[in-house]
């Protein structure tokens, strides 16, 4: 489903990613887990297509196509969902509007009828359900005033709403309680198919009791320097990384 | 030295013109002598050089006004707005295109000095005040009397017919809203032809008496070839609301000085407005609040964005007087640039002499949040719509307390224009 290879971006003059090789198959979960400033979240922004980030080499393949040739919304359109690792907060929009000109704008790319009132109705209420979230908060101005955890599950009712096929999810583990992250993450494994791939940006194991991946990387200074699979982020956890830099350094 | 010559030329021109006789006429003509038109350095037309451009882009020797010959201006009206209409046409006022009756207020027409007009807004610092207050050649007086709720607003057309000639007129507008009762006015700036510049110098005086209400809306969407100069001046008794509201959206020049004076106990006004401007377009709000007296509230929001070439000045002050303990006064401005030379000058002007009250402002001028847009794009939103979304969503909130739903969904629908709404 996606092929990056031999990413580098940079953004201003510092290079952030240095040569990220990655390949994600439909079905399967990736957890990226690294050190504060590694990379992770340039990664998530690349794929998503944050135009402030300058792609200097490489390549990355999404379904067949070069993904970096797409704008923000057609990647959007093609099925690529980023949970953002800090949301926004947009005044004057609600997330109810916003994600009614989202669907729609969605399903006209592909050739689909806007839903109607009633329909799209239906749809929120059950996807509601999903994450168990209110619809107070979300007649509200886009995460303007919400909380972390708030904010966080909001990000999934969208990926809810949205049904991608390829998403990723940059922290959206981090600062929950452990209710909230029962919450999401369940909301998560109802999303997953054998369709349709994950790829979980966290720095807690915790999550991934919940989200169980199928690999597990290490992203360090802008590179893949270990894969693994679930016993990998148990290693991590109990040892930190400091056995890996000096892994690399050693190479 | 050459210039000082020439500002003192243009007045002595204009001040020969001046041919209206009257207490206050008197009077105002000897101020702008006095005073003369605003020099260049002149610290409240510091970005709206009025003086400079009226006289590049008028003939102020001569003032004749040729009659309009226009018969209608269906085109101009608000849908589905049932009000009492009153259309004001270079000048003078137009019989056969109003339509009203005085079964709720009283609605006269004045070429004279009569009662409170000329008593309010302040002609002896103010040289465009001045100018108006010696040569207005017509003026529309409202009375409401106690205890009523005037239903259908009152719609004033302050319409230019520039299809033969430069146009400069001045008329002026005095409202009484009488105790306890409710009134909402909507001046509307209208050009017909637009062959010519036009400039027109439009004072309104009004006086709110105690427990009253009234609603006064300001449309200045019309064409791009009109200047134009107000001053509104409001006075408030106690327990009195003002709900103003100023709408800019097209124009050459606009100027706007809007005072709103709280002279008793539990008052209540509200300022917003709202310029959605681009091409050339300059655009000055000028607004004065001035609390007198104690326990009084107000709350003021601008909003603007600003597109091509065109300038917006913001400039608010808030007076809490001595006497004004427990004042509750808030001011905001808020700027959108959408083009590398579109300006914005802010400044609020805070004077406070009581020392018991809650006073804050804040202005801010920035671009589109980047950061905004990338995520409404992220989740499959065009960039137009996105660009949209965000902006119709900052201009919306100055228009969501407007109590007149047909007030409010025509305005709606020409910001929504304006903006490419098309969600
Ligand atoms: N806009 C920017 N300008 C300059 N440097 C940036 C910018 N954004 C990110 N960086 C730098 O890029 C590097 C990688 O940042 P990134 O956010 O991708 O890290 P991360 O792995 O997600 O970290 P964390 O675990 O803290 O979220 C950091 O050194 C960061 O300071
Ligand atoms: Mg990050």
């Amino acid at each position: 489903m996606l092929t990056i290879k031999n990413l580098h971006a940079k953004i201003e003059d510092n290079e952030i990613l240095k040569g990220l090789n990655l390949e994600v198959n439909a079905g399967e979960v990736h957890a990226i887990m690294g050190p504060n400033g590694s990379g992770k979240s340039t990664l998530a922004s690349v794929l998503a297509g944050r135009e402030e980030f300058e792609v200097t080499e490489g390549e990355i393949t999404y379904q067949g196509k070069n993904l970096l040739e797409l704008e923000p919304e057609e990647r959007a359109r093609e099925g690529v969902f980023l949970a953002f690792q800090y949301p926004v907060e947009i005044p004057g929009v609600s997330t109810i509007n916003f994600m009614k000109t989202a669907v729609n704008q969605v399903r006209e790319s592909r050739g689909q009828e806007p839903l109607d009132a009633v329909s799209f109705l239906s749809m929120m209420k059950e996807k509601m359900k999903l994450v168990e979230i209110d619809q107070s908060l979300l007649n509200r101005s886009l995460n303007e005033g919400f909380s972390g955890g708030e904010k966080k599950r909001n990000e999934i009712f969208q990926m809810a709403m949205l049904e991608p096929k390829l998403a990723i999810l940059d922290e959206t583990d981090s600062g929950l309680d452990i209710d909230a992250l029962r919450i999401v993450a369940n909301g998560v494994n109802k999303l997953r198919t054998k369709n349709n791939a994950i790829i979980v940006v966290t720095h807690y194991q915790r999550l991934l009791e919940y989200i169980v991946p199928d690999f597990v990387h290490v992203l360090y200074k802008g590179k893949i320097v270990k894969s693994g699979t679930k016993e990998l982020a148990l290693e991590l956890e109990a040892k930190g990384y400091d056995w890996i830099k000096d892994q690399v350094a050693v190479v | 030295m050459s210039q000082s010559v020439e500002l003192k030329n243009s007045t002595q021109e204009i001040l020969s013109k001046i041919t209206l006789e009257g207490t206050i006429r008197n009077q105002a003509r000897e101020a702008l002598g006095s005073l003369g038109l605003p020099a260049s350095k002149n610290e409240e037309y510091k970005f709206a050089p009025v003086t400079r451009i009226l006289e590049k882009n008028f003939n102020l020797s001569n003032f004749t006004v040729e009659s309009s010959k226009v018969t209608d201006i269906s085109s101009f009206a608000i849908n589905y707005l049932d009000a009492h209409v009153l259309v004001m046409i270079n000048g003078s006022f137009n019989k056969s295109l109003s339509s009203y009756d005085d079964r709720e207020l009283k609605i006269e027409l004045l070429n004279q000095e009569s009662g409170k007009l000329g008593t309010l807004a302040d002609y002896k610092t103010d040289a465009l005040v001045a100018w108006n207050t010696a040569a207005w050649s017509a003026a529309i007086r409202l009375v409401v009397a106690e205890n009523i709720t005037v239903k259908k607003p009152v719609i004033i057309h302050q319409i230019i017919d520039t299809t033969n000639q430069e146009i400069k007129c001045f008329n002026r507008v005095l409202i009484e809203v009488g105790k306890s009762s409710e009134l909402t006015v909507v001046e509307k700036l209208d050009t017909i032809g637009n062959q010519h510049n036009g400039f027109s110098n439009v004072v309104t005086e009004a006086f709110i008496e105690p427990n009253a209400e009234l609603n006064y809306v300001s449309l200045q969407t019309d064409s791009s070839r009109r200047y134009h100069f107000s001053q509104t001046s409001i006075w408030q008794a106690r327990d009195s609301r003002a709900n103003c509201f100023t709408l800019t959206m097209d124009g050459k020049f606009i100027r706007n000085n809007l005072q709103v004076i709280l002279d008793g106990e539990g008052c209540e006004s509200h300022l917003l407005g709202l310029y959605l401007v681009q091409g050339d377009t300059l655009v000055d709000n000028h607004t004065v609040v001035d609390h007198k007296k104690a326990n009084s509230f107000s709350n003021e929001l601008y909003k603007g964005i600003v597109d091509d070439n065109a300038r917006g000045v913001f400039n608010g002050k808030i007076f809490v007087r001595p006497n004004a303990q427990k004042t509750n006064a808030f001011q905001s401005n808020r700027n959108i640039l959408l083009s590398d030379k579109a300006t914005v000058n802010t400044k609020p002007q805070l004077e406070i002499w009581a020392d018991d009250v809650k006073c804050s402002h804040g202005c801010t001028t920035g671009q589109l949040d980047e950061e905004a847009l990338f995520y409404l794009r992220a989740r499959g939103i065009g960039e137009d719509t996105a660009r949209a979304m965000m902006l119709y969503a900052f201009a919306g909130e100055v228009i969501e307390s407007l109590k007149s739903e047909t007030i409010k969904s025509y305005i709606d629908s020409l910001i929504s224009e304006r903006l490419h709404k098309n969600f």
